[in-house]
């Protein structure tokens, strides 16, 4: 395959998968700005909202106070933050339409119809009480570009470059949401059981569409304990660190390639790690010390995905 | 001037036996059906993302090409004699680019005056001596045709098709074709169980073909590519589709490399080489080390790849000599030379305003001629005279009088007719029609083209960056 157009596939599938998880993020902070009283400093929420996306000095350049309103506007219609859910909607569409020789054309109908529409809603801009509404729409067009490319697309490397950009921004994206809910909202850890936590943490994991899975699992009070397990290690949880390293280390594997040495023995490392990791040796290091370090990882396999497929030096 | 030829109309009204069908159809069906039918097929268009970018416009700007449901149909003893023509006419100027870039026999023999083509700019030295595959310079000609009566008062209506230019660089508007003829069938599915309309969706498996025939001698499965300026070019869907439609590489100049004169392209397990490259870049932007330095859409040291023999372009470099406004002319003289035959399809007759007694008609003539630029395409830089304000002409004709061999003049032809819907309701609109005729170890096309229609009232201007829209074109099947 072009590197080139491995290179597009791949950014189509992150920047729609970022956007969906902008979209997931910003309405469970929305939801629990709602909770007035579990807020100990005004715009608490909102700023932990831009350090998961790590935006908050680009934000901070431009806005001047997190408010709801600004942080809703900087994370979804600004046009001037790539982070942005109309911007990263418009980088899936670009990327799709560099290659729609290589994806089927329901999935570029459905892209393009989402872009159509996003920009209606710009210009429309969103109502104060169409809000949900809005981040339901983007999660949606987002299941149905990944269904469409699931149910059409020949399974090819141009299927697994998809899928590769796919899990790798979720992996990111699921690790954020996390290190960011046990650090910034909730300082201390003894305020635990309380009737505001289960709100916070029930949000949380509604946010990555695990509250459901939660209560099958272990058919107990949430513990953050629990939800860290839940969301790292459990293989059979979809948006988890591990099933989504599942994915990337499985398709390195399958792409392979003469180059592929380096990046296939990092990708191979991580994930042994996760799958043969406990909570408590987690714990043990501290979650956000070992969230950080996953970030970083997963950072770097992006770096080398990149040099080994997209963009050799030695050519 | 005499009405126009109106396509689906005789002299007194009656509907011509090739559109009977059609007009029963139409008759029958209720106008709210067809208004929706109208909307769906705008709605799909948008959705599909038909669309293209006009020059001098926003940058990124798309537009749709507006689509007429009402076809264009030729009868089938019609097409005949017109595939008849436009295969004799590419051979005969696929012999003339050979012949050109080695001998000049028909320079020689004084057919055409050696300053025209050799003084040319579309006339690349750097063709000189080299050899291309089958000696095929032009894989894929796009040659526009117009039908229209001679002007000659008492004569009879016939409609004669005129040979208005052949495009030899890199023809579009193949897609246009392609994706009318699904939309036709998508909302009138009726219309094709009522009579046999030729297929043309097997356009992109000819092509595919006639590419692969024209590869390097001992290139057994050859690697095709098709070469686009990028995302923002105006005809880049067009580029998008037809490499998907053949299921080859859609490339840009960064995803080609050239090593030891041999082209290969960038992918993922590392280097490919590449055999045949359909581009739809100019020879000016193909090479910065052989053409524009400032290029950054072409590859370095593809050119010289190509003159080695190494890959072959679809079209040749230099294949423009052939298609010049000032070469035109003597088309006709190159398939008495060449074919030894008489052309079947007629020029438009033209003024050359490089002589002076053609520049003096014209200049007292020009509200009544199309003047246009001898390089120049796409409708761009044109006079239509008797559309033309005062003003306008006043303009057109110090530019004519500064530079007279930038130009050629044309009567102003009463291009043929077509009902069209427009806001307030079925109007006659005139047309064109583009066929596409594919040479490589043999010559193929599919029936028809596409047609393209002036969609404002007297309009002659066709092209798409001018307001013109398109017609699904039937070639009934006997």
């Amino acid at each position: 395959m072009l590197s080139s157009t491995a290179d597009h596939l791949y950014w189509m599938a992150r920047s729609m998968e970022r956007a969906e998880n902008a979209a997931r993020m910003l309405d469970v902070t929305y939801r629990m700005s709602l909770l007035q009283h579990s807020i100990a400093e005004p715009f608490n929420e909102w700023r932990a909202m831009l350090s998961i996306s790590g935006l908050h000095v680009d934000f901070e350049a431009r806005y001047e106070q997190p408010t709801a309103e600004n942080v809703m506007h900087f994370m979804t219609l600004d046009e001037d933050n790539p982070g942005s859910i109309y911007c990263s909607v418009f980088s899936a569409r670009e990327n799709a339409r560099a290659v729609r020789g290589t994806i089927t054309s329901e999935m570029w109908e459905a892209l393009n119809q989402t872009w159509l529409e996003m920009r209606r809603i710009r210009d429309e801009a969103i109502p104060e009480d169409g809000v949900s509404r809005f981040f339901d729409w983007v999660k949606e067009r987002s299941h149905l570009s990944r269904g469409i490319t699931h149910g059409t697309l020949l399974r090819d490397d141009a299927f697994r470059f998809l899928r590769l950009g796919t899990f790798l921004e979720r992996a990111d994206n699921t690790a954020r949401i996390l290190d960011v809910k046990y650090h910034i909202l909730l300082p201390s850890l003894s305020d635990v059981g309380g009737a505001a936590d289960y709100y916070q943490w029930s949000a949380l994991l509604r946010s990555v569409s695990a509250f459901e899975s939660y209560r099958k699992v272990y058919r107990d009070l949430i513990t953050p304990k629990r939800v860290a397990e839940l969301l790292i290690l459990r293989a059979d949880m979809p948006r988890s660190l591990m099933a989504c390293m599942n994915e990337v280390n499985r398709l390195i594997q399958e792409i392979n390639g003469p180059r592929s040495g380096e990046l296939s023995r990092r990708s191979g490392l991580l994930h042994g790690e996760l799958r043969f990791g406990s909570i408590d040796d987690i714990f043990s290091v501290g979650l956000h010390e070992y969230l950080s370090q996953f970030l970083e990882r997963i950072y770097e396999l992006g770096d080398l995905i990149n040099t080994t497929y997209f963009w050799s030096a030695d050519e | 001037m005499k009405p126009a030829f109106d396509e689906m109309h005789d002299a007194q009204g009656v509907v011509r036996e090739s559109y009977q069908s059609f007009a029963q159809w139409m008759e029958s069906t209720p106008a709210d059906v067809i208004a929706r039918k109208r909307e769906e097929a705008d709605l799909t268009f948008h959705r599909v993302g038909i669309t293209f970018a006009v020059y001098g416009e926003d940058e990124g700007k798309e537009r749709l090409i507006p689509f007429d449901i009402v076809p264009r149909i030729i009868s089938a003893a019609e097409w005949q004699r017109v595939e008849n023509g436009l295969r004799q006419r590419v051979k005969a100027l696929n012999a003339f680019l050979h012949d050109v870039y080695h001998d000049q026999e028909i320079i020689k023999a004084g057919r055409i005056p050696s300053r025209q083509v050799l003084d040319n700019s579309q006339y690349r030295k750097e063709m000189v001596g080299v050899n291309v595959p089958g000696n095929i310079y032009a894989h894929i000609a796009g040659v526009d045709l117009v039908r229209a009566d001679s002007g000659n008062e008492g004569e009879i209506s016939r409609g004669e098709y005129y040979v208005l230019e052949d495009n030899l660089r890199t023809p579009s508007g193949v897609s246009y074709m392609l994706e009318d003829r699904k939309m036709m069938m998508r909302l009138f599915p009726e219309l094709f169980s009522r009579q046999a309309i030729a297929p043309v969706e097997h356009y992109p498996d000819l092509l595919l073909n006639n590419l692969r025939s024209v590869a390097p001698e001992g290139r057994n499965d050859p690697n095709v590519v098709l070469l686009t300026p990028g995302q923002f070019n105006s005809a880049y869907f067009e580029h998008a589709f037809l490499a998907q439609q053949m299921g080859i590489e859609l490339v840009e100049g960064n995803d080609l490399v050239v090593r030891d004169n041999t082209v290969f392209m960038r992918t993922t397990f590392g280097l490919r080489r590449v055999d045949v490259i359909y581009r739809r870049i100019d020879d000016d932007y193909l090479d910065p080390q052989a053409f524009r330095k400032d290029s950054v859409l072409g590859v370095p040291g593809l050119f010289s790849a190509y003159r080695a023999g190494r890959v072959t372009l679809a079209n040749a470099v230099g294949a423009g000599i052939a298609d010049d406004k000032a070469m035109y002319i003597h088309v006709p003289e190159m398939i008495r030379f060449y074919c030894g035959e008489e052309p079947i399809l007629p020029n438009v007759p033209t003024w050359e305003l490089s002589k002076p007694d053609d520049l003096r008609y014209v200049l007292d003539h020009l509200a009544e001629l199309v003047v246009k630029e001898v390089h120049g395409s796409g409708g761009y830089g044109m006079l239509v005279g008797p559309t033309s304000s005062k003003e306008e002409l006043r303009l057109f004709r110090a530019r004519i009088v500064a530079e007279p061999q930038k130009y050629i003049a044309q009567p102003t032809l009463a291009l043929s007719t077509c009902p069209t819907f427009v806001d307030s309701g079925v109007a006659p609109r005139h047309i064109d029609l583009r066929p596409y005729v594919l040479s490589g170890k043999e010559v193929s096309m599919v029936p028809g083209g596409l047609t393209r229609v002036a969609l404002k009232e007297g309009s002659l201007v066709v092209n798409s960056s001018q307001g013109g829209g398109t017609k699904d074109t039937w070639v009934l099947e006997n």
